[in-house]
Formats: C-alpha cells, structure tokens, sequence
C-alpha cells in the first residue's frame, strides 16, 4: 500500500499527520512503561500527562485504556463501562490505549493494541487486521456506501472467526469524522469528549442530516451514502473469545476523481503497518 | 496370571517379600501403579501396555495381594507407615537415581497420599495421579469441618458419604468378612463387577482375589478409625499432583475432593462420566491423563494450558465437529478447544475448516486438525471416518451439526428440494453417528454423540415443512440411539438452538420465488436473527453443559424453551402459531 500524494501534502494534513504520529509516539512510549499490576486508570493518565508534557490542551476525547477481556469489551451494556477502571495488567495480558490528542488545532484519533509479554491470540488478531485496512481502503476508493463497505468488513471477520466489536462504540461506528479545532484556553470535556469537537461533530451531523450524509460511519441507514470527503478515524476492532485488537487512524477521502488520490491513509509509517511490514 | 512381557522381580522388606513387575524401556521415566482394594497388580494391565511404550512402568502386589507374602501377624501389618516402607523399598530397586512418578488407583490412591505427604518421600516422588482414593488425613480434616459447622449443604455431604461408605463398616467386624470373601462373594465378585460396575472380564480380578480381599480388610482395621480420629495436621503435598474423579463412583463423593486445594499447592483435576474401577473400564483415557500429566511434569510445566469451562472434563479428548467453518459449528468447536479437546473441524469449505482448527490451536487445542467433507455425501464421509480413526483414534465426543435452512410453502418444494434439505440435515447425521458412533461402541470405554437439531423439530410451522421434518427426524434418531447405546455409556444428546445470529440465513434456499424475492427474503430473515442476536458462543456453551450431564434434550435460547414448553403441555397453542404466516 502507498500513499498517495504523501510528497506534496498540504500543510494542513501535514498538522494533522504531526498530531498523529505523536499519539503513537505517546503510545509506544507508555505501552513500554507498562508493567504488571499497572491500573488501566494509571495506564490512561500516564498517556494524558505524556501528551500534555508534549503541549496538548484540547482533546477530541481523553485518553482509554482497557486490559484483558476489556479489550473485547466482554459484557459491556453501558457506555461508562469504556472508561479506565482499577483492573491491573498481568503478565501476557492484551491492552488497547486509545487516544484522542489536539494539537495544533488539529485532532487524531489513534488506537493501539499490545500485549504485556507474549499472547498468540492477539498477535493473529493483528495480523488478521491488515486485511481489513486493505478492504476499507480499496471500497473506500471504489466510492461504495459506507454501510455496505461496513457489512463487508462485517462479513471478513465473519470468515476470519471473530466478533465485531467496534458494534459496542456508541451508534455501532467504525469510524468517525475528525476536524480542525479551535484551539482556546477553555476546553471543557463532557464525559471524556472534548466539548469543541463535540461541538464541530453535532455541526456536521446537522448539515448531514439535511443533505442525506452523516459525519458517523455506522451500519444504519443514515450512513448508506457514498464517502464523504474529509478526515476519517477508521477503528475496526476485533474481538476473539476475550481477547480484542484494534488500530485507528486517519483516512484521507477527497473529492478528486483519481481514485488514488480520492482517498489515502494519512500516514503509512505507523507501528502496526511496520509490523505487518516486517512479518513478510 | 502375570503381565505379558513383563519383567519380574522380588523386592524383600520389613518381613515380607513384594513381587514386582516392570514393562518398558528402564531409561525412560518411572511410573510407579499402585493397586486398590480388593484387587491385585492385575487390575493395572490396560494402563501398564498402555503405557509401556513410552515409560518405564512398574506394578507391584502390596503385601499381602497378589503374589507378595502378607506379614505376620496380620493385625498391625498394614499401617501407612509400613506400605511407605514397602513403597520405598521398591522404588529403590526399580529407580535408584530418579524420582518416580506415581499412580495410585483406590486403596493404592490412598496409600500414595501417605508416600506424597510425608517428609522421608521427599524428592524420590516426581508427580502422583490419584483415582478413587483420598487422603485419610484429608478425609478426616474434610469429616471434621463438616461436623464443627454443620451447614444443611455440608451435612448432606456427610450423609451422602456416610452412606456411601458402608463397606468401610462390614469390613471392621471380625472373621465375617475373611469368611464372606473366602467363600460365595469371592467366587461370585467377578460377575457382580461386571453386572454393577461393568467391568469387563479379563485378567483381572486375579485367581488370588479370596486371599487378597481377606488379608486386605487389614488396610481399614488397621489405618480407617485412626486416622480419621486424628488427622495428621501437616499432609500437604510435595509434588504436583492430578486427581481423576469418577463421577460415577459408588463408593466416594465427588465433594470429598472440594477442599484439595489447601492441601495441594499444583493441583490438575480430571473428570470423567464412569464408575469406580476407571483402570478397568476407562484405560485409553486414564493412560492419556497419565501419559499427558507425567510428560507436563518431566518438562517442567506443570500446569496445564487450557483455562476454559469443564476443562477438567474435557481435556485430551477428541472431538469431532462438522459444519465446524462457521455459526454454532465453529463456536462449538472454540469451547472444546477451550476446554483442552483435541479437535477436528470438519467442513465442506475447506478454507473455513483451516480457519477453525488453526484458531482452535491458539486458544487452548493440544492438537487440532481441519478436514474437508460434505456430510451428505456417504463414501466422502465414510473416507473421513477411516481418515479420522487412523490418523487420530476414536472420538470421545461427535457433534454432528452441519445443517441447511429451507424455507417454503409444502407445494413449491421440489423433490429436489427435498433431497437436498433430506440429505444434508438428516442423512449427514445419519453417516456421523453410523461411522463415529460405531467404533465408539465397539471400543466400549463410553462417549458422547451430540446432534443439533433445532427448536423447528417439535415447533410445527407452514413455513418450513421439509426442515422441520429433517430436525424432528434428527430428534427422534437422538432419542432412538440414545436408548440403545445407554447400555454402553455412550450419552446421545438433541440440542434445539432456536433463533441464533449465524450465516445459515444467508445460504437457506427459499421456494416458490424467484431470485430477487429469494434474496429479499434471506436478506430479511438475516436481519432478524440479527436483531434476535443470540450468539452462537451460547449454544456451545449448552453443548458443553449438555455433554457433562449427559442431558437428553436441550432446548436453548428462551423462545426454543418455550416452545419446548408448549409442545408438551398446550401443544393446542403451537399448531395455532403454526398457521402464522410470515410472508403473506
């Protein structure tokens, strides 16, 4: 997979690939520091107090950490079940941080799986992941409804043996749309959710309402049209008896007509893409 | 009678003279089998060939048994301490170097508790399997909580074991029990094992049972009351031990066995649907646990892998499950894989059976396999069988679950339709429990077959005429073989899953329409099941449930039992249901 135009990126997507990679740094830099008996509450402010020391103010949501069968979101009914709670990573445990960084006016949304020491089942899950980042980007590219290109990755972990489980995201999503914010020195969080992105997602959701698109990739009605261009955050998230993987990042959707550059992954130099990479 | 190709020696201790046997290659690790009440070394000669290609396996006649001398007197022979010193005795002569791992069946797996709890044993015992004989000491200390907080629950575990025991009490009265054994029982105790606890004749028991039995009512005299008086305080185990529960066992409660773990820091628990005298009846199996336990330990990983439910159950076994490549199939065969079964996936789509086996591996599978085969198609599945029984052994546990959906008014169903809807659900079952169920018979050590029918098999509906009959066929051929094979120890289970959220939707053929309305129509009914979204997982999870109790029928999400419900008691009410028509 290459992306595209990533020589002559202008400078706005430049900024935000700038906030994206610093989430993964921030990422890679806590996944090292993980220990076992660290909280996922711990886990999540040490990506907060990483990120801050780093200049970020504002978020699109704060930082989540979840541990073993969290990362499959085993029994969860609410939505505060996503928040980090007091369970303590063991040895061979999977965890996912996902975080929510703005820098600059810019938001990423990233989200990254790991395990403290081995765990076979994850890594295939993993492993398993680069398909569907080939599948979405491919129907993606082939301007197919998003709601349909949601029931083909339905149907791929469906064959692979797994459960979906970005299903459990508030609306079912997998993906959302991200923006430019504002940057001030007031930023509230309501719920964990920065309230000026939250804001920028209501405007959009509005306008999609009128005009029949919706800024939230889910498999319902209202997200049976075609790509919309802007930034996407696309989150697929497995889940395997217990165990859950995902990755998120941005997907570039543009109005031109060159498929190729009428969609494109921000940045391919992340730490699952070198890992699938490497493996071959 | 003595073991074939066995090498014999005499081991002299303490007064007497024990007679000891050893197969298999002296390199090898030493498995040390120790024999029960009223029995001799012979009751060891399943396990013992089996085991001999891979251990060095020793068998010896406790004193007094078999062709070992009884000390004189009798009274104060068979202390614990003095069958430790036998115990060490021998292990000395067969393994001077090495500690040995031991195998204790019955009052065999009560003497080894003694060997693995006391200090002079201490690095001479490498591991201890234990069936149908606890700890004297433990028993005690497990009387004793029961006494001082007699809770209902507990006092009806006294009272069932109370019960259980009234051998212990005939054997405490004097001369009678020498003379019982001596005279009618000992000649009439082969056919009552075989009548009561179905065990096969053959070697064993052994012409000396009357002298053994006589001079073994002396191990209760002399240890019983004593130490379940005065239980030792410190009888913690020094090795990693496995203990194999019976749960059919007349003579000892599984709950004897619920406080083990303050006393055993590794412990493995084994289960398994039979009686008392497992060495006997249940040799494949007992040799694999012994053989799977023993290899664990000489490794250096005591502790076994797989974590999921009734993993105490089922690990080791061979399962077998077809329409594994997805839905209840694949789910099913997740949950054994869980639980530490060995599996075979077997599907028509060979992509998916790889899938299901390699996943299976990676969660708990010691050994998983995929193969390719169309259920409905005889000489394929007759090809699988002999695959499947050369290549991995007889199945312990088949679930026969491929099946097809058809939807359709009785008059647009083709004959062709039929046949397909025929061949597939019903004859597939047909072939799996003619192929698998055969050599499980014959093997005679038990078993489990596993049918999936459906909640549309006792639930009459206008919508689906030809699969409800092939599901109710399927229910009816369960209940059918279950009656025939209960002589056998083989369970045979229906289970009736109702709506759950799998791809059988998307492949059902709907009659009477054309291609657009077929379609629409598949679309539709995946979208119910869909929005029903009971998953799969569940159903495995019932399988299970169902295999352990050995259950006839089960009926499985809340409308399927229901139904069930109603079949039985208003079935007035479901033939009205019947009527409905969901596509008018």
């Amino acid at each position: 997979m290459t992306t595209a135009v990533s020589s002559e990126l202008s400078a706005e997507l430049r900024g935000f690939r700038r906030v994206q990679r610093l989430a993964y740094e921030c990422a890679e830099a806590v996944a090292a520091r993980l220990e076992p008996g660290v909280t996922e509450r711990e886990a999540a402010r040490m990506q907060r107090v990483w990120l801050r020391e780093r200049g970020v103010r504002d978020w699109f949501h704060l930082p989540f950490a979840w541990f073993g069968d969290r990362t499959a979101f085993v029994n969860f009914r609410v939505p505060l079940q996503f928040f980090p709670t007091d369970r303590r990573l063991e040895p061979g445990m999977p965890f996912i941080l996902d975080m929510a960084p703005v820098f600059g006016g810019c938001t990423a949304d990233i989200g990254y799986s790991g395990s403290l020491g081995v765990n076979p089942v994850q890594d295939r899950l993993m492993a398993d992941l680069e398909a569907h980042r080939e599948l979405i980007l491919r129907e993606v590219r082939e301007r197919r409804p998003l709601r349909g290109i949601y029931q083909d990755v339905d149907r791929l972990m469906d064959r692979q043996g797994y459960a979906n489980r970005h299903r459990a995201y508030p609306f079912g999503v997998i993906a959302h749309k991200v923006d430019r914010v504002r940057a001030r020195r007031f930023s509230p969080h309501l719920f964990g959710f920065g309230t000026r992105s939250l804001r920028g997602l209501a405007a959009d959701a509005l306008h999609g309402h009128r005009e029949g698109w919706s800024p939230l990739w889910s498999p319902y009605r209202f997200s049976d049209h075609p790509p919309r261009p802007g930034l996407w955050a696309v989150e697929p998230h497995l889940g395997f008896r217990g165990t859950g993987a995902k990755f998120e990042e941005i997907l570039v959707v543009t109005d031109s007509r060159d498929p190729v550059e009428g969609a494109f992954w921000l940045d391919d130099d992340l730490p699952h893409v070198r890992r699938w990479a490497e493996a071959k | 009678m003595t073991l074939k190709g066995a090498r014999e020696r005499r081991v002299r201790t303490g007064g007497v003279e024990l007679c000891v046997a050893e197969l298999g290659d002296p390199r090898q690790p030493t498995v040390v089998l120790v024999h029960g009440y009223p029995d001799s070394m012979e009751v060891w000669s399943e396990v013992a060939v089996r085991l001999a290609d891979r251990f060095h396996v020793v068998l010896y006649d406790v004193r007094g048994h078999g062709r070992s001398t009884a000390p004189r007197p009798l009274r104060g022979g068979f202390t614990l301490p003095k069958l430790t010193d036998d115990f060490m005795a021998v292990v000395d002569a067969v393994s001077p170097d090495r500690p040995v791992h031991l195998v204790g069946h019955d009052w065999g797996s009560v003497q080894s508790w003694e060997f693995v709890t006391v200090g002079r044993t201490k690095g001479r015992i490498a591991s201890f399997t234990s069936m149908s004989g606890p700890s004297l000491d433990h028993f005690g200390h497990w009387i004793g909580a029961r006494v001082k907080r007699p809770t209902p629950r507990r006092v009806g575990q006294l009272l069932g074991q109370g019960a259980r025991s009234w051998y212990v009490y005939l054997l405490h009265a004097p001369a009678l029990p020498e003379l019982a054994w001596r005279g009618p029982l000992g000649k009439r105790w082969p056919r009552i094992l075989e009548r009561a606890e179905k065990v096969p004749a053959g070697a064993h028991p052994a012409a000396s049972l009357p002298s053994d039995a006589a001079h073994g009512a002396w191990l209760y005299r002399d240890n019983v009351r004593a130490r379940l008086r005065r239980p030792r305080p410190d009888a913690f185990a020094h090795a990693p031990v496995q203990l194999i529960t019976p749960l059919g066992d007349a003579f000892l409660s599984e709950r004897l066995y619920d406080d083990l773990d303050t006393w055993v820091p590794r412990l493995t628990r084994r289960a398994l649907p039979a009686g008392h005298w497992i060495p006997r009846t249940r040799p494949d199996q007992v040799a694999a646990w012994i053989d799977e336990f023993v290899t664990s330990v000489e490794d250096g990983r005591p502790e076994t892998k797989a974590t999921g439910r009734h993993a105490d159950r089922f690990g080791g076994q061979l399962v077998l499950v077809t329409g594994a490549g997805s839905g209840i199939g694949r789910a099913t065969a997740f949950a054994f894989a869980e639980a530490g079964a060995r599996v075979v996936a077997v599907d028509r789509d060979a992509e998916a059976a790889a899938r299901t086996a390699e996943l299976s591996r990676l969660i708990g599978a010691p050994e998983a396999w995929a193969e390719t085969a169309d259920v409905s198609d005889e000489q394929a599945m007759e090809k699988l069988a002999e695959r499947v029984h050369t290549a991995y052994g007889v199945l312990d546990v088949l679930v026969n679950n491929a099946g097809i959906g058809l939807a359709g008014s009785f008059f647009t169903t083709t004959t062709e339709d039929w046949r397909k809807v025929l061949d597939v659900n019903l004859w597939g079952v047909i072939h799996g429990c003619r192929l698998f169920g055969a050599r499980m018979a014959e093997r005679g050590q038990g078993g489990h077959i596993v049918n999936v029918a459906s909640a549309a098999a006792y639930q009459p509906s206008r919508a689906l005429p030809a699969y409800s009959t092939s599901k109710a066929a399927v229910l009816m051929l369960s209940e059918c073989l279950r009656a025939e094979l209960a002589g056998q120890d083989i369970g045979v289970t229906a289970i009736c899953p109702g709506l759950v959220n799998t791809n059988i939707t998307a492949t059902a053929r709907f009659t009477g329409v054309d291609a657009a309305e077929e379609s629409r129509r598949r679309q539709r009914s995946a979208r119910l099941y869909g929005l029903r979204n009971y998953p799969p997982e569940k159903v495995a999870d019932a399988v299970l449930d169902a295999v352990t109790r050995n259950r006839a029928v089960v009926p499985v999400t809340p409308e399927a039992r229901g139904a069930h419900l109603l079949s039985r008691f208003m079935p007035g009410t479901l033939r009205r249901l019947a009527r409905l028509n969901p596509n008018p």
